[in-house]
């Protein structure tokens, strides 16, 4: 059985990355069991969405203290995500923090990189995906999604390869935006 | 071929395997995606709908079915209660073609009003219901609820709850059968329903439950494994957070999966609790297999100890997940509860991350404007079911009041009537307005109330993800539909006040409020702006960083998304702003400013 979690803020392609690696998985005869955050909590909320691999997981949702891997689109996400994470788990992170609604108006705001340092010091093996070079390499910060799958798939823990993963890539992504995702795909896979 | 489907589609997709001909149904999560998937997934023939309300729904699907026609009508659990008028009708008078009633809960509650628990609702009708454990059963056993209903003739309900609906899992999907006509409506008595007829029919629904307990008590989804002397029932997606914790547990015990919680398999019941000491009852929202059982133990006399929400055992409120699963295992089972999961308590401070309103949601300004309007002046400003209900988080901090879909309208009416003075404003979205808000208006009128009456038509119900609405001109099918103007509408209902303006134009949306405000009677104005999700993006906003003083005023006032200060001066995130123009309305000092300034 393979857990994933993936968390992050409304609107930045959880879901997508989340049917990537269900997708990759199915091609190779798994069975795949997925749950996304959909409503309310979509606007700018933290949403978080769950992938099992294999029969012998039951429920849908990830038990906490289970995740082999977190592929977190914020750090801070990814901190709040931490209980999922097994012992030797693997975290795959953004860089970039997004500042709340509510941290601007109270003048209060975080900063990401005391949260990565935090990743650092309580995870073992806990990867950063640099977003700037996405932004530079890509022309976008769109596909940050497909990086975090690929330093994931790099890492081995899913038992889902990086070729595997450009295959789904193929089908699941517009033939404009292929190249582009196949570079973040390499970026993701160099973070490891 | 096997597809990775959403619990929705699944339903949907087994609904397709089992010849569905109708479908209607009012958006509300967690269940709209279902209807969504049909109307996709339509192999040609099925006629689909986005009814105004669940009352409307549940009707055509009740018509469709005295036709002959199999029939499923969607909602959510709240939008059961709208519908419940024709429910608690048809459940007498009976169906021809298999009708299945779509209702999904909501336990947490994660995106409604309340923790309703539809099974009640089954029990109170006096009709099935099915309660499906995942997507893979669910796709597979909406198709045996359409044989049940057939069967006994009667619409039955399949309740599904969100981690059901939004869960996914890959299913193998087959062939859809080849459409069959209806037979049409063929005239008798029986469609009448009369005090005479309903007397009859009643003796026959307490007959047929004794009937329905029997069969249920062979069907396959409801079973009983293991031996013991302690026993664990539960049902829908309580039993795979049981489940995958009881595969760890080298325990004896027997489990007692429950898919038809009404008519309650009392057979199937009494072999489970044969034998027993002790039974932990592990179920989501109320107690309603832990109820059965114990009224069977009182009706056999037998002796058992309950574990379950009457005694506390189980949390009475919220979601249940592996971990609480974990927790009542143990203690049932009189272990200590091991915690491995580790603590993170030293963590740095999270940041709060509640939703918001979209960056560019024309809400945003049609709220801002009645803010200003009314500013220093008394008044109760009553919200409704919407994205705009998200204007109650500061810094808009303008919802007084919510309830359920349409009462806004309503409960202004009511705190005008026992009021001390203030301006009563109620917000409407547009598809709330056609889903009962009217009703409240043509109360207002007729009852000569002093009201104000703000619609906020985006031209979508965009809260559930874009669903048509009668205001649109088009349909869920894509064919192009009259558009039913909420304009002339109010108008021909005859109010004190009516205009109609564009919300981001702040000047003029001001002025329409203070006019508004100066009229008796019921005003009403409509705030006309496209939900941003749906347009393409406008222009965009720059910064003359420059001027900025770091007042602050536009993030203070407006908490718009795509506002953020850095170094001292505003910012703007132009991966989320669309160019609405509201932030250059507000700046004192012209810093910020549409591109083409």
């Amino acid at each position: 059985m393979i857990n994933c979690v993936l968390c992050g803020v409304g609107g930045q392609g959880t879901v997508l990355a989340s049917r990537i690696l269900a997708a990759a998985a199915m091609k190779k005869g798994e069975f795949v069991q997925t749950a996304e955050t959909i409503g309310m909590a979509q606007r700018g909320g933290c949403v978080v969405s769950h992938v099992r691999i294999g029969e012998d997981a039951v429920a849908s949702l990830v038990p906490l203290g289970s995740a082999d891997v977190i592929i977190a689109f914020e750090p801070s996400e990814a901190v709040r995500a931490l209980p999922y994470l097994k012992q030797d788990g693997i975290v795959v992170t953004s860089d970039r923090a997004i500042q709340p609604v509510t941290v601007s108006l109270s003048g209060e705001s975080y900063e990401g990189e005391e949260m990565l340092s935090y990743l650092k010091e309580k995870v073992a093996h806990c990867y950063v995906i640099d977003t700037e070079r996405i932004i530079e390499e890509c022309g976008s910060i769109k596909p940050l999604n497909v990086a975090l799958v690929g330093a994931v798939a790099k890492s081995g823990a899913i038992g889902i390869s990086v070729d595997e993963v450009e295959e789904i890539l193929k089908d699941k992504v517009k033939p404009a935006f292929l190249e582009m995702n196949k570079k973040a795909l390499m970026i993701g896979g160099e973070a490891l | 071929m096997r597809e990775l489907l959403m619990g929705n589609e699944a339903i949907a997709m087994g609904a397709l395997m089992a010849g569905v001909q109708v479908v209607s149904g009012y958006p509300g999560t967690p269940s709209t995606e279902v209807l969504e998937t049909v109307a996709k997934r339509n192999p040609g023939e099925i006629y689909v709908e986005w009814s105004i309300n669940e009352k409307a729904a549940l009707e055509v699907a009740a018509g469709a079915s005295y036709s002959g026609a199999r029939t499923m009508v969607t909602m959510k659990q709240v939008g059961l209660n709208v519908a419940s008028d024709p429910l608690m009708c048809v459940n007498y008078i009976g169906v021809k073609g298999g009708m299945v009633i779509l209702v999904c809960d909501d336990p947490g509650p994660i995106s409604s009003q309340t923790e309703q628990d539809t099974r009640h609702f089954a029990k109170y009708a006096k009709i099935p219901v099915f309660d499906p454990v995942d997507a893979r059963e669910a796709y597979e056993m909406i198709q045996t609820a359409f044989e049940y209903s057939e069967k006994y003739e009667t619409p039955v309900i399949f309740r599904s709850t969100t981690r059901v609906s939004h869960s996914c899992a890959s299913i193998e999907v087959g062939t859809f059968p080849v459409h069959k006509q209806p037979e049409g409506f063929i005239k008798h008595k029986k469609w009448v329903i009369f005090p005479k007829l309903s007397y009859q029919n009643k003796l026959k629904l307490e007959q047929r439950e004794e009937v329905l307990a029997k069969d249920f008590s062979e069907l396959s989804y409801n079973q009983v494994t293991g031996e013991g002397k302690v026993g664990i029932a539960c049902g829908g997606v309580s039993y795979t957070y049981i489940k995958e914790e009881l595969n760890k547990t080298e325990e004896n015990y027997k489990l007692f999966k429950v898919a038809t919680p009404f008519p309650f398999p009392e057979r199937l019941a009494e072999q489970f609790l044969e034998g027993l000491e002790k039974v932990l009852v592990f179920e989501e929202l109320d107690p309603v297999i832990e109820d059965a059982l114990i009224y069977l133990c009182g009706k056999k006399q037998l002796t058992i100890e309950f574990f379950g929400k009457r005694n506390g055992f189980v949390p009475n409120a919220g979601e249940l997940s592996t971990l609480i699963a974990s927790q009542c295992i143990s203690k049932f089972f009189g272990k200590d509860y091991e915690n491995k999961v580790a603590s993170f308590a030293d963590a740095p401070k999270l940041p709060i991350r509640p939703p918001v309103l979209c960056a560019g949601c024309p809400h945003r300004a049609s709220i801002y404007a009645v803010k200003q309007a009314m500013k220093g002046k008394k008044a109760v400003f009553c919200g409704d079911i919407g994205c705009y209900t998200l204007g109650n988080a500061a810094p808009l901090d303008m919802v007084d009041t919510c309830l359920c879909m349409g009462a806004g309208i309503t409960i202004a009416q009511g705190i005008e009537r026992a009021g001390n003075g203030s301006t009563n404003i109620a917000f409407i979205g547009d598809s709330t307005f056609f889903h009962t808000g009217i009703v409240g208006l043509i109360n207002a009128v007729y009852n000569k109330t002093d009201e104000m009456i703000v619609i906020l038509d985006n031209s979508t119900t965009a809260m559930t993800g874009h669903q048509t609405n009668p205001g649109i001109g088009k349909t869920v099918m894509g064919e192009v539909a009259p558009v039913v103007s909420i304009k002339k509408l109010v108008e021909a209902i005859g109010v004190s006040y009516l205009k109609e303006v564009d919300p981001l134009d702040q000047k003029e949306a001001v002025k329409a409020v203070q006019e508004a405000q100066a009229v008796d009677g019921v005003r009403v104005i409509i705030f006309k702006s496209p939900c941003i999700a749906i347009t393409k993006k406008r222009e965009e906003m720059s910064v003359c960083t420059g001027k900025c003083t770091g007042c602050k005023k536009c993030i203070r006032e407006l908490g718009c998304p795509a506002l953020f200060m850095q170094d001292g001066t505003i910012q703007i995130d132009k991966s989320v702003c669309t160019g609405c123009g509201l932030c250059s309305q507000v700046c004192p000092f012209g810093v910020l400013k549409k591109e083409e300034d």
